[in-house]
C-alpha cells in the first residue's frame, strides 16, 4: 500500500471516521507496516477506536488511546504517548481525530510537528446521507472549519457515503457524482470509496479505488 | 425513491422539531444527549431560531417557560440526572398549563449514575416530575425514524391540551444511527393560542400566564379542571404497538430499547411454538390500558422487559387488574437484557414458573 506515514481521519461527527481509521490501520498492519492508531476524538465517549482493541492487538497495530477511552468516564483526555505519532518516524501513524472543529482541535499539539515532517495525508471522510453535509456545498463548509480548528490542510476525500445497514450499491453508485462536486470545489482528490464487504462485489469495478470495510462493533 | 439520511436518534429529534416548528432551544450539556444541543447550536442561527446553552438547566427550563408563555414552540432536553434538576420547572409549566417539548434521553441512575442507556426514570416521568398533583404525555420511540416522529407528535399533543409532552428515550436510541425518512413528517400548522402573553395592543383583555393561586377554592378548581383534560387525553390518545398479539398466550410488555430486544424473543419463542406476542406501549402517559385488558382474552401470562428494577410493571399490573400473573425480566445501571434472556423469561412464563 502506498501511504503516507501520517495518515489522519478528519470529518463531520458520525461520517465514520473511527470505522475507517481501524480498518485502515488493519490493512496497513496487513501490508506489513509497523502501524499505530491514535485515538484522539475529544468528543464522543462512545463508539470508539478501542472498541475493536481485540483486532487492533491481533493484527500488531499499536492503539495509542486514553486509559480512560471506553471507560464511560465521560473526559476529554488525550492519550499522553500521543507525542510518539510525531516523535517516532519509524512507526506508520493513523489519526483518528474527533468529529467536526471541535474535535479536530485536538491535533493543535502535534499539527506544527506534522506540518514540519511534511509526510502525511489527511483525509476527510464525508458522507452525503448525513444531513448536515447533504450538498457539496455544506459538505465544504463543515471541511473549511476542520481546517481552521485543526491547522493541518486537507488532502483528500474519502467518500464514505452511506445508510448504515440498510445501504444499497445504488445509494453508493449515487454518491459518486456528489463526491466529485465536492472535489471540484475544493481541488482535493477522492482518494477512495468505502463500501462494506457485502457491498463491495457489486460494486467493484464499478466505482474507482474502491475501498471495502468491515463494520466495527457496533450497538444493534 | 424516497429520501433517507443517517442520523443518530439526537440528531433526528432535533431536526424535526426544527420541521416541526420550533425556534427555540434552551439546554445545557449532559452524555448521551448532547448531540441535540450540538445540531441545534448548528442549525438554529441559519434559520433565523434562538439556541441558547444555558447557565444550568434549571434556567433553561425557565427559559422554556417564558418562550411557551409567548405562544411559541419550544423545548429543552437533558439526560436523567439534569431533569431531576428541572422538575420545578416541569411544575411550574404544568401549573401555568403551557406547551413545551422536554426530552430526556436516560442514563443509568439514580444520582449521577454512568453514561450507559436506561429505562429507570419511568416513574419520574409518569408520576413523580415534579410537585403538585400534574401529568406529562410521555412518548416512547423505539427507532431513530419514531424519534423524528413522536418529537412532531409531542409538540402536536402539547399544544393541543397546554400541556408538557415528554419524550422518553434512552442512551442507545440517542446515540444509535439508523436510516431517517424526514420527508415522510406530518407537520401540522400550530393551533392558535389565544391565551398567550403577545402583548394586548390595547384591543384585548391581557393575558396572564401564572402557577400562583392563593385562594384554594380557585386553586382546586383549576385542579378539577386540569383532571378533566387527562381524563380525556385518558381515554382517547393511548398509542401501543401489539405485536404478534392475535393469539398470543405470553405477551411480553416493552417499550423503547427493550421493545427492539424482546422482539427478536418473540420471534424466537414463535420459532419453538410457543404463542409469543409483544405489547409496546408508544404512550407510557396515558397508558395504554385498554390494549392490555383487551389482551387478557388470550394472554396467561405477561414479561415487563426494563432496563430498571421494575417500574412500568406496576402499570401493566394495574391495566390487567392484576389478573394474570407479571414477570419482571430486566437489567439495571445501564445495562441491556439480550434477547437470549428475554426468551428464557418466555419459555418460564410459558412454562407456568414464577407465578409471583
Amino acid at each position: 500500500m502506498d501511504a503516507k506515514r501520517i495518515t489522519l481521519f478528519v470529518g463531520h461527527y458520525g461520517s465514520g471516521k473511527t470505522n475507517i481509521a481501524v480498518n485502515y490501520a488493519l490493512r496497513l498492519a496487513e501490508a506489513g507496516r509497523r502501524v499505530a492508531l491514535a485515538d484522539l476524538d475529544i468528543v464522543n465517549p462512545y463508539f470508539r477506536s478501542k472498541d475493536s482493541l481485540d483486532d487492533l492487538t491481533a493484527a500488531g497495530v499499536r492503539l495509542i488511546a486514553s486509559p480512560y477511552a471506553g471507560s464511560n468516564l465521560d473526559l476529554p483526555a488525550l492519550p499522553q504517548e500521543m507525542y510518539a505519532v510525531t516523535d517516532d518516524k519509524t512507526l506508520s501513524a493513523i489519526l483518528d481525530v474527533g468529529g467536526d472543529d471541535r474535535g479536530a482541535l485536538a491535533l493543535g499539539r502535534l499539527t506544527p510537528a506534522i506540518l514540519e515532517e511534511n509526510d502525511f495525508e489527511c483525509l476527510a471522510v464525508i458522507n452525503r446521507y448525513r444531513p448536515l453535509t447533504g450538498t457539496p456545498e455544506e459538505t465544504v463548509g463543515v471541511l473549511r472549519e476542520i481546517e481552521g480548528a485543526g491547522g493541518v490542510p486537507i488532502t483528500g476525500l474519502v467518500n464514505n457515503s452511506n445508510l448504515g445497514r440498510e445501504t444499497t450499491p445504488d445509494d453508493v453508485l449515487s454518491s459518486v457524482a456528489y463526491a466529485e462536486e465536492v472535489s471540484r470545489l475544493t481541488g482535493l482528490p477522492v482518494r477512495m470509496t468505502t463500501v462494506e464487504w457485502g457491498v463491495y462485489p457489486l460494486l467493484s469495478g464499478k466505482i474507482p479505488d474502491l475501498f471495502p470495510l468491515d463494520l466495527q462493533k457496533k450497538i444493534e | 425513491m424516497e429520501k433517507k439520511v443517517l442520523m443518530k436518534g439526537n440528531e433526528a429529534i432535533a431536526e424535526a422539531a426544527i420541521r416541526a416548528g420550533c425556534r427555540h432551544y434552551f439546554g445545557y450539556p449532559i452524555t448521551p444527549q448532547t448531540e441535540i444541543a450540538a445540531y441545534m447550536a448548528k442549525r438554529m442561527p441559519k434559520i433565523g431560531g434562538t439556541f441558547l446553552q444555558a447557565e444550568s438547566e434549571i434556567a433553561a427550563i425557565n427559559m422554556v417557560y417564558g418562550v411557551s408563555s409567548a405562544g411559541l414552540r419550544v423545548m429543552t432536553s437533558s439526560s436523567s440526572p439534569g431533569v431531576s434538576l428541572k422538575s420545578e420547572g416541569l411544575s411550574y409549566l404544568a401549573g401555568a398549563d403551557l406547551p413545551a417539548l422536554v426530552v430526556n434521553v436516560q442514563r443509568g441512575g439514580p444520582g449521577l449514575g454512568g453514561i450507559q442507556p436506561s429505562q429507570s426514570d419511568y416513574f419520574q416521568a409518569t408520576r413523580g416530575a415534579g410537585h403538585g398533583d400534574f401529568r406529562m404525555i410521555v412518548l416512547a420511540p423505539a427507532s431513530v425514524q419514531e424519534m423524528a416522529e413522536l418529537t412532531v407528535s409531542a409538540f402536536d399533543l402539547a399544544d393541543k391540551y397546554r400541556m408538557t409532552a415528554m419524550l422518553l428515550a434512552d442512551g442507545t436510541m440517542g446515540q444509535m444511527m439508523e436510516p431517517v425518512a424526514l420527508d415522510d413528517l406530518k407537520i401540522n400548522p400550530m393551533p392558535e393560542k389565544p391565551w398567550a402573553t403577545t402583548g394586548t395592543k390595547m384591543e384585548r383583555k391581557r393575558n396572564i400566564i401564572n402557577s400562583l393561586s392563593l385562594v384554594p377554592e380557585e386553586l382546586e378548581q383549576f385542579n378539577f379542571a386540569r383532571y378533566e383534560k387527562y381524563a380525556e387525553i385518558e381515554r382517547t390518545e393511548a398509542r401501543a404497538e401489539e405485536y404478534r398479539m392475535e393469539d398470543a398466550e405470553i405477551s411480553v410488555a416493552a417499550f423503547g430499547i427493550a421493545s427492539r430486544v424482546s422482539r427478536n424473543a418473540v420471534d424466537a419463542a414463535r420459532e419453538m411454538g410457543i404463542k409469543a406476542g409483544m405489547i409496546r406501549p408508544i404512550t407510557l402517559w396515558p397508558f395504554p390500558k385498554e390494549t392490555f385488558k383487551k389482551s387478557l382474552s388470550t394472554v396467561k401470562q405477561y414479561v415487563s422487559v426494563e432496563l430498571n428494577m421494575g417500574q412500568m410493571i406496576e402499570d401493566v399490573r394495574l391495566a390487567t387488574e392484576c389478573r394474570r400473573p407479571v414477570t419482571l425480566c430486566n437489567r439495571a445501571g445501564g445495562m441491556i437484557p439480550t434477547p437470549e434472556q428475554v426468551l428464557e423469561a418466555i419459555q418460564k412464563a410459558a412454562n407456568g414458573g414464577d407465578n409471583e
